[in-house]
């Protein structure tokens, strides 16, 4: 049965209101995010997030690919956090398949994984002054990216949509330009972001703009299965890589930055704290990289047992579960991702009543969503 | 009064040419300085870094096609544009560069340039109505529920200023700032009147009516070519009315070592030109809530006080 389309009848319209259509194509929405506000003047009376404009049956033509060819595909989903998608992916059919993973091509994966964590907090960082109406932090923030762009580049080989991990282990091993590259990064960039905080923290329109917007209350951010810095921002000290540790990130001193406020500043608070302990990890996975090889011994054909697997992943944007059933055939029998940005949009209909449009902007900002990921 | 025609018509030229370089340079420079701030060069290309740039932006606006919506009121859409450039050729006949340089020495000079002004806010509204589109609409009535706030304070500022000078002519208010600038009595009210001007000539962060990553592009969604050129003329025209106003209220207009008149007054104009610039690439845009209580419970108390203070100090 197909569900009736949502019908308009919380708030009727009438001469005083009118219905908003803010997308696919808007600059605040950061891609085919389209969603139906119904607006008295500046205030919003209701607002109804259409998704699908993206859609691409990730879920359905896993289905019809072997482990390796779905690979690369993954990464299309989250295409700012695509390494994260990658070790997801890579984790959870070596998780399924109990292939063994050298100790330097997990280090070597938490740093580029990281690496690709900070790029994507830094594209946030630019695209929520954006939409708070400032543009030089938006270049601000590129040209740290372009430095981390390069890195990864040298390593995968490509910019964006990168395919980097291997079925146990890496394809291709790092070299000293690189180390050595990401040292140089990590240092430059401490002094760096002092200069964000000093452009933007401080900032008293932006204190006014992010601080009590869009507050989510603890109780609604454990209810609408809200993850990664979202939920980090009202009062969960809950990361994937603390509780459920992957590939190595128990060996790693980090702290989990928490807000209570729960509103866009302490998100923002959050993905910034973010960014310095990604930077540790970095550092201390740069100190302790261990020599050895970077491959396992595996089957150049995956055939994974019978049975299934669950592999969650904490991506820049939250909490990523990966559940495959495997028929024992080289094709998963049936893949379905749980991704962060779907169950984060989900309460922004919520926030959004009775907001001005320029808040639920804002709030729409903080949740740092990727609308390909949602559309899936 | 005798104008000729002849005059009049040399008077319509100069100024044309006016605005229109003014927009050139201004349009260039702001591209320049937000590059520089953003860590890189800004236009280079076209011309000697870049100056010709603003020059064939221009020719491709114009050679463009003139795009009417469907259902927009045709005769405001048309309107708006011309209601919002028009009223600066008048606006700029009483400034003066220099006790000199003038087109028109007009003893109610102040006011008439801010009555005019008023007329910028006209075309957007009619922009906003006219296009038949939400977020044009949302923009204009953003402008309209914008201007008292901003406008009131701008007026007391101004009247302190009046009350100070004991004139309304822009040459006298700048000749009774013969024995020290305004800014030096008055350092207060100038930040009061600087922030007035930025709401006024829509600049961040005060541009809501056409706040981008909100309303698309606000009240000038509609409009491409010809049109969406007048508007921009408009605005940066206004940025150099509103600048010049400021020179002359409180930095002694073309008063000034060394330099000639004109050089001080424009000196002075692209300096507070500058700053605008300044804000608009550094700040995040405030909500249309906060900047009414910016206006309504901050400025306007500052001025209002200001004012009795100033007067009982006159008074004594």
């Amino acid at each position: 049965m197909k569900e009736q389309a949502p019908t308009y009848t919380l708030e009727q319209i009438d001469e005083e209101n009118f219905a908003l259509n803010l997308g696919p194509q808007h600059p605040g929405t950061h891609g085919v995010l389209r969603v139906i506000l119904h607006m008295d003047g500046e205030y919003i009376l209701y607002a109804d997030p259409i998704l699908g404009y993206g859609h691409r049956m990730q879920e359905k033509v896993a289905e019809n690919m072997t482990y390796l060819q779905v690979l690369p595909y993954v990464c299309r989903m989250d295409y700012l956090g695509a390494l994260s998608y990658n070790l997801a992916w890579v984790c959870a059919v070596e998780k399924l398949c109990e292939f063994e993973v050298p100790d330097r091509a997990s280090v070597v994966r938490v740093i580029a994984t990281e690496l690709n964590r900070i790029s994507s907090h830094l594209l946030w960082w630019g695209a929520y002054l954006l939409d708070l109406g400032a543009f030089t932090p938006f270049l601000q923030a590129f040209t740290d990216r372009e430095l981390i762009l390069d890195l990864l580049e040298y390593i995968t080989g490509s910019r964006l949509t990168y395919c980097y991990f291997r079925f146990g282990g890496l394809p291709s091993d790092v070299d000293d330009v690189f180390l050595t590259g990401v040292r140089d990064f990590i240092e430059g960039f401490r002094g760096r972001l002092k200069n964000y905080h000093d452009l933007v923290t401080g900032n008293v329109i932006f204190y006014h703009r992010s601080a009590d917007v869009g507050v989510i209350l603890p109780f609604d951010a454990a209810g609408y299965g809200l993850s990664g810095p979202v939920l980090r921002g009202s009062g969960f000290a809950y990361d994937v890589r603390r509780h459920e540790p992957y590939s190595g990130y128990d060996r790693f001193d980090f702290e989990i930055p928490v807000e209570e406020t729960g509103d866009c500043m302490a998100r923002y608070n959050v993905r910034m704290a973010e960014i310095e302990q990604s930077m540790n990890i970095i550092e201390q996975a740069l100190n302790t990289i261990p020599d050895g090889p970077i491959r396992s011994k595996v089957p150049k054909i995956i055939k994974p047992p019978e049975g299934e697997v669950t592999m969650a992943v904490e991506t820049p944007r939250g909490e990523l579960v990966i559940y495959i059933v495997s028929d024992g055939t080289k094709k998963p029998y049936r893949v379905k991702y749980r991704v962060p940005s779907f169950s984060n949009l989900s309460i922004f209909a919520k926030l959004a009543r009775g907001q001005l449009l320029a808040d639920a902007l804002a709030v729409l900002g903080s949740f740092d969503l990727v609308i390909p990921e949602v559309d899936r | 009064m005798n104008v000729s025609f002849v005059a009049i018509i040399c008077y319509l030229l100069g100024i044309s040419a006016v605005v229109g370089l003014n927009a050139v340079i201004l349009v260039w420079l702001e591209r320049k300085v937000a590059g520089h701030m953003q860590f890189r060069y800004g236009p280079m290309e076209v011309g000697p870094h870049g100056l010709l740039q603003t020059l064939a932006d221009g020719i491709k606006l114009v050679s463009k096609q003139l795009v009417i919506p469907d259902k927009a009121d045709k005769p405001l859409f048309l309107l708006a544009p011309v209601v919002s450039l028009v009223p600066i050729f008048a606006a700029m006949m009483p400034l003066p560069l220099s006790e000199s340089v003038q087109a028109w020495e007009l003893n109610i000079g102040l006011l008439f340039i801010i009555a005019l002004g008023l007329l910028n806010t006209l075309g957007i509204l009619l922009a906003g109505w006219g296009s038949n589109n939400k977020y044009a609409l949302l923009g204009g009535s953003r402008a309209v529920a914008q201007i008292l706030a901003y406008k009131i304070p701008l007026l007391i500022s101004v009247m302190t200023i009046i009350m100070m000078s004991g004139s309304y002519s822009l040459r006298d208010i700048v000749l009774a700032q013969n024995h020290g600038w305004y800014v030096l009595y008055q350092p207060l009210l100038f930040i009061v009147y600087i922030t007035a001007i930025t709401l006024e000539t829509n600049r961040s962060p005060f541009d809501f009516s056409e706040a981008e990553s909100e309303l698309v592009a606000g009240f000038h969604t509609e409009y491409s070519g010809m049109g969406f050129s007048l508007f921009f003329l408009a605005e940066y025209s206004y940025m150099f009315i509103a600048a010049a106003l400021a020179s002359i209220l409180f930095l002694g207009g073309w008063q000034g070592p060394w330099l000639p008149g004109p050089v001080w007054s424009l000196i002075k104009i692209y300096g507070i030109i500058f700053l605008l610039m300044w804000f608009r690439w550094t700040f995040p845009r405030l909500r249309i809530d906060q900047m009414l209580s910016l206006g309504w419970k901050i400025l306007l108390p500052i001025t209002l006080v200001n004012f009795l203070v100033t007067a009982g100090v006159l008074a004594l």
